[in-house]
């Protein structure tokens, strides 16, 4: 039980899909001008994301990763197919969409409507693929932890496009530098918003592990400071975002320099 | 340009300045922040994006006849797994430790969205030879920023480029580091991507006020 609550805040917070691992960016930034389309394409996400991720650790388990196929007889246990689990998991995620959206359109028009045309533009966002690709690399155990996997990822997405998505329209109303327009104070607001979601790295720090939240960027001086952030926790909370963010610079150039 | 006509060379130069993929479409943004902490990844991902376009712009260009369009999602979604399936065995063989840096962005090279785009909106129209221009170019605006991405951020955050320490040693304090520069690990960490990419684009429609965007 432990677990799956650790796992759920951690990949909506640490693990957060926009901020810390930047998947899911294009239509995060195309569909976020509005908080209406915003809600639907974040809860379109989150439904996918929940289906797609534990059928593809079925498939993961029984028929990808090394061994996996013992359960067909011991003359198969030596078979690795896992460079096949691409396109595996592409075909499960394009079939999955297009059968989650005629099964919705028949059963439930209204949601359709609100839904739908969100679903085609699924397929292809990495947020889905991002997420099975994470389940296989970051060996997730049971079933029951690839489907909260998937959930929490999902609304840690819905969460980070529903906030970009209130500040823009606020932000229309605001004298932005014109080259700056749209696009790129998006992109500055984004970083901001990635640093502010950094000082949830101290969430988790009665684990054995200390929040791997940048194992993507995967040079060693960041995940000493994500270690760092964890043990900032300590201090007090207001204390806590200027202490990590200026103890930071200094620990990590130390690392480099060794 | 003797060997294209102005109308293919414009297919190839159009995407690397005022229609690039990354600050202009906004496609294919996910991969161009995440590996960029390092010259040498984005490098190598640049040149896979390249591959994978070059050649699923021909693949999609020679089929695009037969291709039912109700199920042309999954065709081309299938054309770009294998390439990137090829691409993520090479990388694995002759590269181990960079495939591990890169981890899963090789295979999220498959829904990154320039590629997908370029198919929906280029292949399946033209012919092969016009579609492998479209690809490499393309391919190239995006490699271009990623270069840059990767430059700035590797330089500020490490001090080095490719690993060769440039700016002088941290710890002897030779070169830069002897007057009290410092490195900024703050680059490395994945915000500042973000923030590399929005000045990159201030600086791009400062220059050409034609791109900037209604509020």
């Amino acid at each position: 039980m432990l677990e799956h609550i650790e796992l759920f805040f951690k990949s909506i917070f640490i693990d957060n899909m926009v901020f810390a691992t930047f998947l899911g960016m294009c239509s995060y930034l195309a569909v976020s001008k509005k908080v209406t389309t915003a809600v639907g394409l974040g809860a379109a996400v989150i439904f996918v994301l929940a289906v797609t991720v534990p059928l593809n650790w079925l498939l993961d388990q029984y028929l990808l990763r090394d061994g996996a196929l013992a359960w067909l007889g011991p003359e198969y246990a030596d078979y690795n197919l896992s460079f096949l689990s691409f396109i595996l998991f592409i075909a499960t995620i394009a079939t999955m969409v297009q059968l989650v959206e005629i099964v919705v359109e028949k059963f439930s028009p209204s949601l359709y409507n609100s839904l739908g045309i969100f679903l085609p533009l699924i397929a292809v966002n990495c947020a889905i693929l991002g997420g099975s690709l994470f389940m296989q690399s970051r060996d997730i155990q049971t079933l029951g932890l690839a489907f909260n996997y998937g959930l929490s990822s999902g609304i840690g997405w819905f969460l980070a496009i529903l906030a970009i998505a209130a500040i823009r329209e606020k932000i229309r109303y605001s004298n932005v530098p014109a080259p700056l327009r749209g696009l790129g104070i998006t992109f500055i607001i984004t970083g901001l918003m990635a640093i502010g979601f950094m000082s949830f790295g101290g969430m988790l720090t009665g684990g054995d592990e200390a929040a791997p939240q940048e194992e993507v960027v995967a040079v060693a001086p960041t995940q000493e400071v994500s270690g760092l952030t964890a043990d900032a926790t300590q201090q007090d909370l207001t204390q806590k975002e200027n202490g990590t963010v200026q103890e930071e610079t200094p620990a990590t150039n130390n690392l480099i320099n060794k | 340009m003797g060997i294209l006509s102005k109308k293919d060379a414009a297919l190839i130069l159009d995407p690397l300045a005022d229609n690039n993929p990354i600050t202009i479409q906004v496609l294919g943004i996910c991969s161009a922040l995440a590996i960029t902490a390092e010259l040498e990844a984005s490098i190598v991902m640049a040149v896979s994006v390249l591959f994978v376009m070059g050649m699923g712009n021909v693949v999609i260009s020679l089929m695009r006849n037969i291709i039912p369009s109700k199920i042309r999602i999954i065709v081309q979604l299938v054309v770009v797994a294998t390439l990137v399936i090829v691409v993520d065995q090479v990388l694995k063989a002759f590269a181990y430790e960079l495939s591990k840096t890169l981890s899963v962005f090789v295979g999220l090279i498959i829904t990154n969205c320039i590629i997908m785009g370029r198919f929906e909106a280029f292949a399946l129209a033209n012919g092969p030879k016009r579609s492998f221009l479209d690809g490499i170019g393309n391919a190239a605006g995006y490699g271009f920023i990623l270069v840059v991405i990767g430059f700035f951020r590797e330089l500020l955050g490490s001090g080095t480029l490719l690993g060769i320490k440039v700016l002088g040693d941290p710890i002897e304090k030779t070169g830069l580091y002897a007057f009290g520069y410092e490195n900024n690990g703050f680059m490395l960490l994945s915000p500042m991507a973000l923030i590399v990419v929005g000045i990159i684009i201030w600086v791009q429609r400062s220059r050409n006020p034609a791109l900037i965007e209604e509020n």
